[in-house]
């Protein structure tokens, strides 16, 4: 199976975590919300598949390249 | 003494009524719908102040005096203490001729009497006046004094600048200074609204400059330069100005998507940026000001006022100042330049047919700066290897952050890989400088 990993795309705050491992996504549904610049800005999935990794959590302050889901699809 | 006492209700009009709704009616969007609250809840309030009749905020002194050159004798004063008087109502009569009142306001003292002989500038009625005018007043009201020193005076929005300057992270701007261009080319918006605002033959250029400057998207500036070209335009302008900013979210999409195709709107770009040294980071503000003032030197108060407030937050050793700055400095600022520009609009001022104009005009320079961001970004993609999302286009007019978020949006939407806030962000800031520098243009010609 293929795997795409979605990664933190400019430093900033994780506000909320939407999916958990094993969770199916639609491409276009919302991964989590990444607070940067007082915007929130919701990280959404590129492809249909499941979820098999999350590498970030509610509060966490994250950097560019960190990971936040890789999906398998 | 209660006789004496003056209710508002006498001077209560039509004109009042309709401010005073479309005061509620900007509280109400501040409130309830969120938008731009900090702004639009204090500018409703002020015009809801303003528009109650003789509480005396926004008066002025206006004194009266001969203006003949020779010593003229008073043959009847047909006005009294706390008289009302609309423009041209006649205060009196000299043998050589009638004096007429330039503005709507009322008289506060008559310092002559019938039979007396007045000489060449000796004052004869003093007024009381709430309606910009070119005449010399002296400000005695609570947010007159604030609008004549903070904003006629060119105080406050060049230090709202300085504020600004301290929240504004140049890093995506200097990460790829080709997006300095996009910012550029979105000020085609504030003269193509310049153009237009002379075209409909009811504007001085004067006044057609500070409507076209709306089209720079920044509030500042857009005060700043109407303060100096043409006062009696700053509601309109302002409450323009900042009513779109709020709207850009509704006004860009559908001029982005006319002019662009589903796969350019799609066109992928990294998320991360280079990394910005911070030696650079300390060196722009320094030389941006050195480069901008000599080449613009009207802009010097914006863009002077901008870099250093830039440079308190990149230089690493000025943190009190920048935190200052940016929060408890911005927000006493807001407060003073909001609730002034409020007052401002009495109804006289207000309800005109230049104002609805204004208004038209201002929608026109937003859509046409977007139009401008988007095309040259396309023109960009003609030459470059690596082609940029077009829509990042449309940030440059400016409107920190509304149109950088709007572009990351619409960019989600075509396609969920793509994060174009900080692509966005580089025209968006570039667009602050331009605005600033077009208002420079325009003062260097005019003011």
């Amino acid at each position: 199976m293929a795997r795409e990993t979605i990664e933190v795309p400019i430093t900033g705050k994780i506000v909320s975590v939407n999916v958990k491992v094993g969770d199916a996504v639609k491409e276009g549904d919302v991964i989590c919300m990444l607070e940067s610049m007082k915007m929130e800005n919701p990280i959404l999935a590129p492809v249909d598949g499941t979820i098999t990794e999350v590498g970030v959590a509610v509060e966490q302050v994250v950097k560019p390249g960190e990971v936040i889901a890789v999906i398998e699809y | 003494m209660f006789g004496l006492f003056d209710t508002g209700f006498q001077a209560f009009y039509w004109g009042n009524l309709l401010m005073l709704v479309i005061g509620g009616v900007l509280i109400y969007l501040g409130i309830s719908k969120k938008m731009e609250p900090l702004l639009l809840v204090p500018i409703g309030f002020g015009i809801l102040l303003i528009n109650l009749p003789l509480g005396g905020l926004m008066d002025y002194e206006l004194q009266i005096a001969n203006t003949g050159e020779t010593t003229a004798k008073v043959i009847s004063i047909e006005v009294e203490k706390d008289s009302r008087l609309g423009e041209d109502d006649v205060i009196l009569v000299l043998d050589s001729g009638e004096v007429a009142s330039p503005v709507p306001g009322r008289v506060k003292e008559v310092l002559v009497t019938p039979g007396q002989e007045v000489k060449p500038g000796e004052v004869m009625v003093v007024m009381l006046t709430a309606t910009q005018t070119p005449l010399p007043t002296k400000p005695i009201g609570l947010l007159s004094r604030i609008f004549e020193y903070g904003i006629m005076w060119q105080i406050i929005p060049p230090l709202i600048f300085l504020c600004l300057g301290a929240l504004t992270d140049f890093g995506p701007m200097l990460a790829d200074p080709k997006t300095l261009l996009l910012g550029a080319a979105a000020q085609f918006g504030v003269y193509l609204a310049f153009f237009a605002a002379l075209a409909t033959g009811m504007f001085s250029i004067a006044e057609a400059a500070s409507i076209g400057i709306i089209g720079g998207a920044e509030g500042p500036t857009t005060i700043f330069v109407t303060s100096m070209l043409s006062p009696h335009l700053i509601g309109a302008t302002a409450i323009a100005c900042y009513s779109y900013m709020a709207l850009v979210p509704i006004i860009q999409p559908p001029i982005i998507r006319l002019l662009t195709t589903k796969k350019e709107r799609a066109i992928y770009m990294k998320p991360q940026l280079r990394e910005v040294s911070n030696r650079e980071k300390i060196f722009f503000p320094i030389i941006a000001s050195v480069i901008v003032v000599l080449f613009v030197p009207m802009s010097a108060p914006l863009i002077g006022m901008f870099m250093v407030g830039n440079l308190f937050a990149v230089s690493g050793v000025t943190e009190r100042l920048t935190k200052t700055a940016s929060t408890a400095l911005i927000d006493v600022l807001t407060i003073f330049l909001t609730l002034a520009i409020g007052a401002s609009m009495t109804a006289e001022n207000f309800l005109q047919p230049k104002t609805l104009m204004v208004l038209v005009l201002g929608v026109v320079a937003f859509a046409t700066a977007t139009a401008a961001g988007v095309l040259m970004a396309k023109l960009m993609n003609v030459f470059a290897k690596e082609k940029i999302n077009p829509m990042i286009g449309a940030a440059g007019v400016s409107a920190v952050p509304m149109a950088a978020r709007v572009v990351q949006v619409m960019g989600q939407k075509e396609n969920p890989r793509n994060f174009l806030l900080m692509h966005a962000m580089g025209p968006n800031v570039a667009g602050a400088i331009g605005a600033a520098i077009a208002g420079g243009v325009f003062l260097g010609m005019l003011g």
